[in-house]
């Protein structure tokens, strides 16, 4: 069986612990979270995780369906590459002395990258997008020298007019 | 109506249906003992030697009446001391619903003293677990409690309530007992496709796990396995539903399962599963389990479907319904082939439970106390092999009279489970088979069972070893026996007497039914002692990634 990268969508209750949950669960089952963001939604009860995992379709399944138990989680479903929009933001802290500073600000542009920070020795670049794009990115600037670099982790929301809301798994409750 | 926090701990109990519960007070659980003080006449509070007791007393409380186990524990140690029981009840999905008492609202986050993140500590292990932060909140947490624990594929919820929050005075509105209602079921077109397969199958075999009792499903199944004429296995967390040696009982499957089972399993043509998970000491080797069989899995937890065995047909629901469905849609058939095998490998069966070594055997033990006591009487036992030969010889058992801790394996379940199992069914003889590993972990609670009078029987196995693990030194490390012949010299007779039980010794089967007997009379608890030779294995075993093909039966 082949391994499989997914982006799963969370609604959970917003309450204390429902991170620590959520990722308990994951860890104590031997799932992988390649990255995960949470934050509050427009309903400040609901939050919404975007969480990166990978493994075999049973593992997928049995993640989702394991996820589902959670007594906090609304809503599982996992978003599909081509109907959602994914997006991941990148910091990146470069060494950067006078002479390499015009071929960085050159990468930039193409990638669409903001300087959001000079100094006299580095220089920081901003990087909005898909993962796959700032994958590239990063592959381009790797052979300057990277003093720092941070990942939000990828978010997703659907096109279009489907929306994901909180189901009532009561009766499936197990 | 204006009431304390702990007043409406103890209100909200009451509404919901607990008459008894378990536990031990402390610093911060004061105020809910100071409510309970004043509804006596309406709650019974058990004191245990322990919090791990009083877990396993809910627990056994809880497998042998069907109702949701109560459990009250102070902060810090109090709580810790819970874990065993909380994650023994979780492995065995026992509804549960365990309150501790926190250090106050200030306090807590200070490494206070007694303060212990319980909520933290407990997560992996709970269905569901709270730690209220608001008053306004406590009795719907607590109602939420019940729900949870008591619904779906039932399992412990912890509730969590800081010192300050029981003394704080608030509105408490009654509300209606909350009673499991909603019973999912499956489409009579999958049950349609389940009849087919019965009704095509040459070699059909049922295997069923706990889920069928906590279905409270025993009879359907039994009129299910009647009208099909399918022989049935089960998980030692089913022992109890199909009496031993009926026509269609295979027995346990698995690790310690009979050749009859094991060796169904390996040739049938369609496994029906209900309410078992497969875990790894019945399907011990996945790749070649049920190698030629369609698997029809059954189950109300759907986390379960293809966890870790592939299902051609899944049903997701609660099985007595199901069972209900499916029982006017089977048809009647016999298999006198499949039967002829069946007899054979039963045949052999016998062989091995027959041999042995001189003086009381342990399947003499469990013979009469069926003779004695018949299918009423309820067996807790601890976990070693004594727990496998209970499991192997109890003859006469009904649904909920065999409590066991099949998941988590916890030695020093069997006392506590017991007491339980006795303040929830008065009437009942109840046992507590045990040996001298496991008795020795917990054998405190005798003060307990002395202090209430329940009258619980305990029956220590003593072969002078810890038995489990020396078979395996036996078996896989060359007799390398260490820290398994450890030699004690507990008089189990001045023991008993010394906490105030009666205790007795039996070294043959005849001795053992005039000490039983006795016992029996004396209506109050007591301890039997039987040694036994630390040669007697758990016959038979096949190995961890093993088949039946590997089975050892000497």
């Amino acid at each position: 069986m082949g391994i499989n990268k997914v982006v799963i969508a969370l609604l959970v209750e917003n309450n204390a612990n429902v991170l620590s949950r959520v990722s308990m669960l994951f860890g104590r089952r031997g799932y992988n979270i390649d990255s995960l963001t949470v934050s509050e939604t427009n309903d400040p009860s609901i939050s919404r995780i975007t969480l990166v995992s990978h493994g075999d379709d049973r593992i997928i399944e049995q993640i989702i369906l394991q996820t589902k138990k959670l007594v906090e989680v609304k809503a599982v479903r996992i978003e599909d590459e081509n109907e959602a929009i994914m997006r991941e933001l990148l910091l990146v802290k470069v060494a950067a002395e006078e002479a390499q500073r015009s071929a960085i600000r050159d990468i930039c542009e193409v990638y669409k990258a903001s300087i959001v920070d000079y100094s006299p020795d580095s220089i920081v670049c901003e990087l909005t997008g898909k993962p796959s794009k700032i994958d590239g990115f990063l592959d381009v600037v790797a052979k300057y020298e990277i003093l720092e670099l941070c990942r939000t982790g990828v978010t997703a929301i659907d096109r279009g007019s489907r929306i994901m809301v909180c189901e009532d798994f009561e009766s499936h409750r197990s | 109506m204006k009431m304390t926090g702990a007043e409406i701990v103890v209100e909200v109990l009451i509404e919901q249906g607990v008459t008894e519960l378990f536990g031990y007070p402390g610093g911060t659980a004061l105020n809910i003992y100071e409510a309970l003080y004043n509804s006596q006449d309406r709650i019974k509070h058990y004191l245990t030697a322990h919090e791990q007791g009083a877990t396993h007393a809910a627990d056994g409380y809880a497998r042998s009446t069907g109702k949701t186990g109560v459990v009250i524990a102070t902060s810090g140690p109090g709580s810790t001391n819970t874990v065993t029981g909380i994650a023994t009840a979780y492995l065995d999905s026992i509804p549960m619903v365990v309150i501790t008492a926190n250090v106050g609202t200030p306090l807590i986050g200070k490494d206070s003293f007694q303060e212990v993140f319980i909520t933290g500590i407990t997560q992996p292990i709970t269905k569901h677990n709270y730690a209220v932060r608001d008053i306004s909140r406590l009795a719907d947490t607590l109602r939420n409690a019940f729900k949870i624990a008591g619904s779906g594929r039932k399992g412990p919820v912890l509730v969590d309530i800081p010192k300050d929050i029981t003394a704080q005075v608030y509105d408490y509105e009654p509300a209606e007992r909350w009673v499991y209602e909603e019973k999912l079921s499956a489409s009579q077109e999958e049950l349609r496709d389940i009849a087919c397969c019965i009704k095509k199958s040459k070699r059909p075999v049922i295997c069923f796990g706990g889920g069928v009792i906590s279905a409270d499903a025993g009879e359907e199944l039994v009129e299910f396995i009647a009208k099909t004429q399918i022989p049935a296995c089960h998980t030692i967390m089913g022992t109890g539903v199909i009496g031993f040696g009926e026509e269609l009982d295979m027995g346990i499957i698995g690790m310690h399962g009979s050749l009859t089972a094991n060796h169904a399993i390996d040739e049938c043509d369609l496994l029906i599963a209900m309410g078992t998970r497969f875990s790894d000491r019945v399907a011990l080797k996945l790749s070649d389990f049920a190698p030629h069989a369609k698997v029809v899995h059954m189950d109300i937890d759907d986390s379960e479907i293809r966890k870790n065995v592939s299902a051609d047909i899944a049903v997701v629901g609660d099985i007595k319904t199901e069972l209900k469905n499916l029982i006017p849609m089977v048809c009647e058939c016999r298999r006198p082939q499949w039967m002829e095998s069946i007899k054979k490998w039963r045949m052999e069966d016998m062989k091995i439970y027959n041999q042995g070594f001189e003086g009381i055997r342990p399947a003499d033990i469990l013979d009469v106390i069926g003779e004695v006591c018949g299918k009423d009487a309820i067996i807790a036992t601890d976990v070693g092999q004594h727990q496998i030969w209970a499991a192997q010889f109890c003859k006469k058992t009904k649904p909920r009279g065999f409590l066991t801790s099949g998941g988590l394996g916890t030695m020093g379940f069997g006392y506590g489970a017991a007491i339980g199992a006795q303040v929830g069914n008065p009437d009942a003889r109840v046992f507590h088979i045990t040996s001298d590993g496991s008795f020795h972990m917990n054998m405190n609670e005798a003060c307990t069972a002395v202090s209430y009078n329940l009258p619980v029987i305990t029956v220590i196995l003593d072969n002078k070893v810890l038995g489990m693990v020396y078979q395996w030194q036996t078996s896989f490390y060359d007799k390398h026996y260490i820290a398994t012949t450890v030699e004690r010299k507990s008089d189990y007779v001045k023991l008993a007497q010394g906490f105030g039980a009666n205790g007795y010794r039996a070294e043959t089967r005849e001795e053992f039914s005039a000490v039983l007997k006795q016992a029996l009379e004396a209506d109050k608890p007591a301890w039997i002692v039987c040694p036994i030779d630390c040669r007697e294995r758990v016959l038979p075993m096949i190995s961890s990634g093993d088949t039946v093909r590997e089975v050892m039966t000497e």
